[in-house]
């Protein structure tokens, strides 16, 4: 062959790989091969639903303006510090023009489920859409109907900080095929009322498998090992707990306790919840009894995975 | 009366100091090892908890004494907690304080006042089991509110 056909077959090549890695980290191509068209007939918005999903799904925990009491005042703005870089959360007020005031259920779901922006591009997995995608369609309209009733604030959010290549938004593409299920969420009909809507809330709105899992070089959950604890993937020094009917995990604790924790934040021995679980505890006060029972029931349900703790060092 | 001799005031002056020992060694190990001092203080407080918190999930029956002893427990833990946190004791040993302590070091300190005031508040008003229902859950809400901002994760 000769170096002229070398070069042409090589250019060729690195032409259709690009070709190819953008065809496969196209979110139109996703979409049309992976996602879930409406799986139930949308009737009108139930706002009161809307706002259980609110507290279930964390919203405020992330997107309340810091350094100010009113969870409802949803101006974004919190850093995120994390192994990739530092992420700013965004504005979710009901702001035409800084926040959502002006999306469609349409956008929103697409947001939701796949982890895309209404001007097509990928969101970055800090945003747990890899669990919100679970949510149904019906729940997801209540939702925005309820998150377009609180107040409008105005102010956008500046873009993430983040290393090469973690700053190559379009990446994720790939990562989506590795870390996004096609949702919604299917009740599995051998088990309880009850336990599907803990196992809903605990992998869908909840995300509790995205702090209480370890996850991959890439930052996608380790499947095998859901829901056993991980290092805190805001970047802390600290690990978070194993959820897992493992005696590194719940393994000691009744449903009934688990439910009083979510209540209260208070453990079986009245040791007090910290950091971000104490914000989680806000959000689950507003949950009835029969949803944190309904946690509760699925937590304890889970196959005992031991921890991925490292051991300590000697002192 | 007696007189006391030389020897017996040097006996008595030694024993006083030996004696004393104890109570030096006490505040100076408070300052030596702070943390795992209010690790102590803490654990007491939740374990001050358990009665009051039992009787709320109703897995106890109502007990004034109880409540108030863990109230006074309350009153007394906050009074201690701040000097606990000198500056130098963010790291050192196992400690779950966040550094953001010393960054709003007035703020955490005011956090605990607040606690102490709403355990004496409780003091007076909690009389008898409904108005233990009614006053007791504002002085548990202190732990959440402080642990949510001061408190990370063990490691």
């Amino acid at each position: 062959m000769s170096k002229r056909q070398v070069l042409s077959g090589l250019v060729a090549a690195m032409l259709s790989g690009a070709a190819g890695f953008w065809l496969l980290t196209a979110p139109a191509v996703w979409h049309m091969l992976r996602a879930q068209t409406a799986v139930a007939t949308v009737s009108a918005p139930r706002l009161e639903n809307g706002q259980t999903l609110f507290w279930a799904g964390g919203c405020a925990s992330c997107h309340a303006t810091p350094d100010q009491d009113d969870r409802l005042r949803l101006g974004g703005g919190r850093a995120l510090p994390t192994p990739f870089g530092t992420f700013r959360v965004p504005n979710l007020s009901s702001d035409k023009q800084d926040g959502i005031g002006a999306w469609s259920e349409q956008a929103f779901i697409r947001a939701m489920r796949e982890g895309v922006s209404p001007d097509g591009r990928h969101y970055y997995p800090a945003f747990p859409f890899t669990s919100y995608a679970l949510m149904g369609d019906q729940d997801l309209v209540d939702l925005l109907a309820f998150l377009k009733t609180l107040p409008a604030v105005s102010g956008r959010i500046a873009d993430h900080d983040l290393a090469f290549p973690f700053s190559f938004r379009r990446g994720l593409g790939l990562w989506k095929w590795l870390n996004l299920g096609s949702g919604p969420y299917q009740t599995q009909t051998g088990q309880s009322e009850s336990w599907n809507r803990g196992a809903y809330l605990v992998n869908g709105p909840g995300h509790c498998a995205e702090c209480h899992s370890p996850r991959d070089f890439m930052g996608g959950i380790r499947t095998s090992l859901r829901l056993s604890g991980g290092p805190d993937p805001e970047g802390g020094a600290g690990y978070i707990p194993n959820l897992t009917s493992h005696d590194s995990g719940l393994a000691k604790w009744t449903a009934e306790d688990i439910a009083e924790f979510l209540k209260s934040g208070f453990t079986p021995d009245f040791d007090s919840a910290g950091g971000s679980m104490a914000s989680v505890i806000k959000n689950m006060g507003y949950l009835g009894d029969a949803d944190r029972m309904g946690i509760a029931t699925y937590l304890k349900s889970l196959p005992p995975l031991a921890s991925n703790k490292p051991a300590k060092k000697a002192p | 009366m007696t007189k006391i001799t030389l020897k017996q005031t040097a006996v008595m002056l030694l024993a006083a100091g030996v004696l004393a020992l104890p109570l030096l060694s006490s505040s100076a190990s408070a300052q030596n090892d702070p943390i795992a001092t209010r690790k102590a203080v803490m654990k007491s407080v939740g374990g001050a908890m358990r009665d009051p918190g039992q009787m709320m999930r109703g897995q106890a029956p109502f007990d004034l004494a109880k409540v108030k002893a863990s109230l006074e427990t309350f009153v007394e833990t906050s009074g201690k907690m701040s000097a606990l946190y000198p500056k130098g004791s963010e790291t050192g040993g196992e400690t779950t304080a966040s550094p953001k302590i010393w960054e709003a070091k007035a703020d955490f300190d005011a956090r605990l006042v607040k606690f102490g005031a709403d355990a004496k508040e409780a003091l007076a008003s909690i009389t008898d089991e409904a108005s233990f229902k009614a006053n007791f859950p504002k002085v548990g809400q202190n732990c959440g509110s402080c642990h949510e901002i001061y408190r990370v994760e063990k490691k």
